[in-house]
């Protein structure tokens, strides 16, 4: 009887709002009042639809871009407290909106499963983060010299360091020779002697080879550069300067439902394109409310889901959405109008004249608002005059 | 190990010393003893262990007293020694008394404020701490109770005050100047006003101010002013400005004549237009003339020489080149000069004189940056009165106030009216001003309110105000931004000729863009056929070869269209678009891209 009501709305009203009324609505309803409950639904929600020809996107712009104008060009710092340079602001907006794959500051915060989250055990804690920073060999190494005698590099190791780190000489030797195939090392207490497997090397190699080891990724996981536990709401969280979401969500300490990062661009590889609109939104509204500034997320949503149709994140810029438009007059009056003609003109490209720009550029009527509606007038049939 | 430090003479690397510190301190006793030249300061910078020696031209720099162990070399003697010009500037340079120093070397020395705060740490001693200013913001009074951002607006707007900036000004001929009637002293002055010769280009009037609000008329910054200080002659000046006409000589022996152009000749006016020339083609002092009007008339040869046949008619196609007066200009004729150039060419320079009174839109200033435009012109009967009877000039809003916190506008009023009151200038030099207290006492001697505030009546009905209004007398300048320069409006219009849009700029009588940005607005509003109708100032109508799309010919005079490419033989229909973009299709042909037009129905 119910669910009769229920896919009655279907067609007017989305999914998740039938799901919430199903939900919320007591169990004992009566199919009279249910009906009302949904009758007012739909009428609200008809009321709260756009009108047809509203022009959502400038509508967007302004009021993201008019606030914009009053926002801080630099980064805030808050003194005193614990955290790490994140660009804020404007940059950050600017850097978010054009689909940026390299961030100015990449930065996670890795949620971890309910034991450690507790923070019972500081010690763990602390260990745990720092076995997430990324570890080169250099960044425990006092001196890389070269014997010239018997071409081989001699790595002195800092033992405080690695005994800090957790690290033996044996799994450092290891985790070399994973990388590298062609090196005999051998472990020398406070040092380690590398030398080339190939028997005749000259002078160049070896310091080719020395310059190399330097950067071997030991330890960690790659591109976390600072690792820095925080307090946050009765639980402990680790906030990291540099960002890897797929190395990290493989580990069994972590939550992986909450843990996330800034970068969009690792989102939609790791968890999808829904989920990646989410993170702009998310990103966005973020700045805009440490500014103190008020948009409504629904505009934030809009160029989001701009940026996402496609299935995948695209910038707003001349490479990214501009470049989708159908319409080369369009293209030509956001960016490099030249380029945008040329190749119209080799491959004879039909511009339709269906949207805004267009048209204003013609002094046509724009299709937007007044301009949209058009006279259909259906003439009698059979008489001519 | 110390390193030996580096040595740059005008930033280039000269060689190294050993000792730095003794070093510069052995250069700068040669400096002054007088062995090398007082154009030259020296500095080590400890955290790179270099010292920069420079001695080349444009460096700002600022006079001190030398301290020697907590004393200063400046003595009793040298001040009586200067009192009886014995001495001069020059000579306590000489002595090694006073020295320069620019900004890099001031890095290096601790400056004492005042005489009694000298330490034996510190090098100089400041000769008065009003030096720390410059000339204009010197010439604020209590300039040490104000913000420093007024302070610098403060003395920006000194530069563009009206006032008596030359005593030779009716024989000169300067572009763009104003002189301000009846200039006068200020009465709350500083030193730098007597230093300066002030009284010899004063800049501004002294008016009586009452910051109150006066039915909303001096909202934002804006100003109201009595109708009767305007009559009397507040805030009255004349703007001058010339016009020049030269007698050039072109190629083949061809010139430029000053006349009354003949009827014959090309770009003729109107008779009326050359009306006010005397014979010898200059118009006659004391003429009144208005927009349009001609000041010199000129003809000049033609423009292109090509053929023979245009060489013998040259003289009947010489063109016209008359300076007349630009849009929105009018004055009286003021000053006519003939003379030569360096080229030896004719040089005809017309002055035109325009007395400005003060008129709604024009723009104001106290010393403290507290500028304004007027925003009412309130009869005299109308303002506001005291109990004395006495009216303000001008009445200041008290918004403007509290943000700014130009605390010295406030005390330059109580100074002014304690000044004026008593009739004697008051001493308001910066950081030794005359104390507000004293003032305050003279004030209430003088058997005024020591606050300032007076009891005040509403002039149109006669009401006592509530409130205690504060009320004194100030400086004001009036700045060179008049409504009359800048005033501009335009309905129709001349157009440009390359895109047929309207042309841009107040001199040119153009259009006020309505940009990118303004059409978003529109188009947000979804208001499609509002924005049709504000593009269409450039729409024309262009025939359209149906069958490829080009631009046809009209051919009225067969009343015929035909295309291009497809001849006769062709359907073609005219369409409605803007110029510019039918200006592109064509900038688009000259690159060898054809663009097409796929015409369908409209509806």
């Amino acid at each position: 009887m119910e669910e009769e009501l229920f896919k009655e709305y279907q067609s007017r009203l989305p999914r998740k709002l039938i799901d919430d009324i199903r939900d919320n609505v007591p169990k004992s309803i009566s199919a009279a009042k249910l009906k009302k409950v949904l009758e007012a639904a739909s009428e609200e929600y008809a009321a709260a639809l756009v009108n047809p020809g509203e022009a959502v996107g400038v509508i967007s712009a302004e009021s993201i871009g008019e606030p914009g104008t009053q926002m801080t060009l630099n980064t805030f710092h808050f003194a005193g407290v614990a955290e790490m340079n994140v660009t804020m602001g404007l940059p950050r907006i600017i850097e978010i909106l054009d689909g940026r794959k390299e961030l100015d500051t990449p930065m996670m915060e890795i949620y971890l499963n309910k034991a450690m989250a507790k923070g019972k055990d500081i010690e763990e804690l602390r260990r745990f983060a720092l076995a997430l920073k990324e570890t080169r060999l250099q960044d425990f190494v006092t001196e890389f010299s070269i014997n010239i005698t018997d071409l081989t590099v001699i790595v002195k190791l800092d033992k405080g360091k690695m005994k800090d780190l957790g690290l033996t000489n044996s799994k450092i030797i290891e985790a070399i020779s994973k990388q590298t195939k062609m090196l005999n090392i051998k472990d020398d207490g406070d040092s380690l002697v590398v030398k080339s497997k190939s028997k005749d090397d000259t002078f160049n190699e070896v310091y080719k080879i020395k310059e190399k080891i330097r950067g071997l990724h030991i330890k960690g996981i790659k591109g976390i550069t600072q690792v820095l536990p925080v307090k946050r709401n009765d639980e402990f969280i680790i906030v990291t300067a540099g960002s890897n979401m797929a190395d990290v969500l493989k580990l069994e300490e972590v939550d992986s439902y909450r843990t996330t990062t800034n970068n969009i661009f690792e989102i939609e590889q790791v968890l999808g394109i829904e989920a990646a609109r989410e993170a702009i939104v998310r990103e966005v509204y973020k700045v805009i409310e440490s500014q103190g500034l008020n948009v409504d997320v629904r505009h934030i949503m809009l160029v989001a889901d701009t940026m996402c149709v496609s299935g995948t994140v695209k910038g707003i810029t001349r490479y990214g959405v501009v470049s989708e438009k159908s319409s080369v007059l369009a293209r030509a009056s956001f960016e490099t109008p030249i380029k945008n003609i040329i190749n119209a003109a080799l491959v004879g490209e039909v511009d339709e004249l269906n949207s805004v720009v267009e048209n204003a550029m013609l002094n046509q009527v724009i299709p937007i608002g007044t301009g949209l509606p058009r006279l259909v007038v259906r003439q009698p049939s059979g008489k001519k005059q | 190990m110390k390193m030996e430090a580096e040595v740059y003479l005008n930033n280039e690397y000269v060689g190294t010393v050993d000792e730095p510190l003794e070093f510069v301190s052995r250069i700068r006793e040669e400096r002054r003893l007088g062995s090398i030249t007082s154009n030259l300061n020296i500095h080590y910078i400890e955290k790179s262990n270099e010292v920069y020696i420079e001695c080349s031209k444009g460096r700002a720099r600022r006079p001190l007293i030398i301290v020697k162990d907590g004393i200063p070399l400046l003595t009793e003697k040298h001040i009586k020694q200067l009192e009886k010009n014995e001495i001069s500037w020059s000579d306590l340079v000489k002595q090694g008394v006073i020295e320069y120093l620019d900004a890099m070397e001031e890095e290096s020395a601790l400056v004492a404020f005042y005489e009694n705060e000298l330490t034996p740490k510190h090098t100089h001693l400041e000769i008065m701490p009003l030096a720390i200013l410059g000339y204009c913001t010197s010439l604020v009074p209590y300039g040490n109770f104000n913000q420093s951002t007024r302070l610098n607006a403060g003395s920006k707007n000194q530069k563009q005050a009206l006032g008596f900036y030359a005593s030779n000004f009716s024989v000169r001929m300067d572009m763009d100047v104003n002189i301000l009637h009846y200039p006068q002293m200020p009465v709350v002055q500083t030193i730098m006003h007597d230093i300066s010769g002030y009284s010899k280009h004063p800049a501004g009037q002294n008016i009586v101010v009452a910051i109150m609000s006066y039915k909303g008329y001096n909202m934002e910054d804006a100003i109201i002013l009595n109708r009767g200080s305007i009559e009397r002659g507040f805030g009255r000046s004349t703007y001058y400005r010339p016009s020049i006409a030269e007698e050039l000589r072109y190629a083949g022996g061809l010139m430029d004549e000053v006349c009354i152009p003949n009827k014959d000749i090309k770009g003729y006016k109107t008779e009326k237009d050359y009306r006010l020339l005397e014979d010898d083609g200059v118009i006659f002092v004391e003429a009144k003339v208005k927009e349009g009007d001609v000041v010199i008339g000129k003809t000049s040869p033609p423009r292109f020489l090509s053929s023979m046949e245009d060489y013998s008619l040259a003289s009947n196609i010489r063109r016209e080149s008359s300076i007349n007066l630009q849009h929105g200009e009018e004055g009286v004729i003021d000053f006519v000069l003939l003379t030569e150039n360096e080229e030896g060419n004719k040089l005809f320079e017309v002055r035109i004189r325009d007395q400005r009174i003060p008129e709604v839109g024009d723009k104001f200033t106290s010393r403290h940056g507290q500028k304004g435009v007027i925003g009412l012109i309130v009869p005299q009967n109308d303002m506001p009165f005291s109990a004395s009877g006495i009216v303000p000039d001008l009445i200041f809003s008290p918004h403007g106030i509290p943000s700014r916190m130009t605390i010295a506008h406030l005390i330059e009023m109580l100074a002014g009216k304690t000044g004026a009151l008593a009739g004697r200038y008051i001493n308001g030099t910066t950081f030794d001003a005359e104390p507000e207290e004293r003032l305050r006492k003279e004030l209430l001697s003088l058997g005024f309110n020591e606050s300032g505030v007076e009891t005040m009546y509403n002039g149109e009905t006669g009401e006592e105000y509530q409130a205690k209004i504060f009320i004194g007398n100030m400086y004001y300048l009036k700045l060179k931004h008049m409504v009359a320069n800048k005033i501009h409006s335009r309905a129709r219009g001349p157009i440009q000729l390359l895109t047929r849009q309207p042309t841009e700029g107040r001199a040119k009588e153009g259009g006020l863009r309505l940009g990118e940005m303004e059409k978003d607005t529109f188009v947000a509003h979804g208001a499609a056929l509002l924005l049709k109708e504000r593009f269409d100032s450039d729409r024309t109508i262009v025939p359209v070869c149906e069958a490829c799309g080009i631009i046809a010919i009209r051919d009225e005079y067969r009343n015929k269209s035909y295309c291009p490419i497809c001849g006769d033989n062709t359907t073609v229909s005219e369409i409605e678009l803007s110029y510019a973009f039918k200006l592109m299709l064509d900038e688009l042909k000259s690159l060898g891209i054809y663009p097409k037009l796929e015409l369908e129905g409209k509806y």
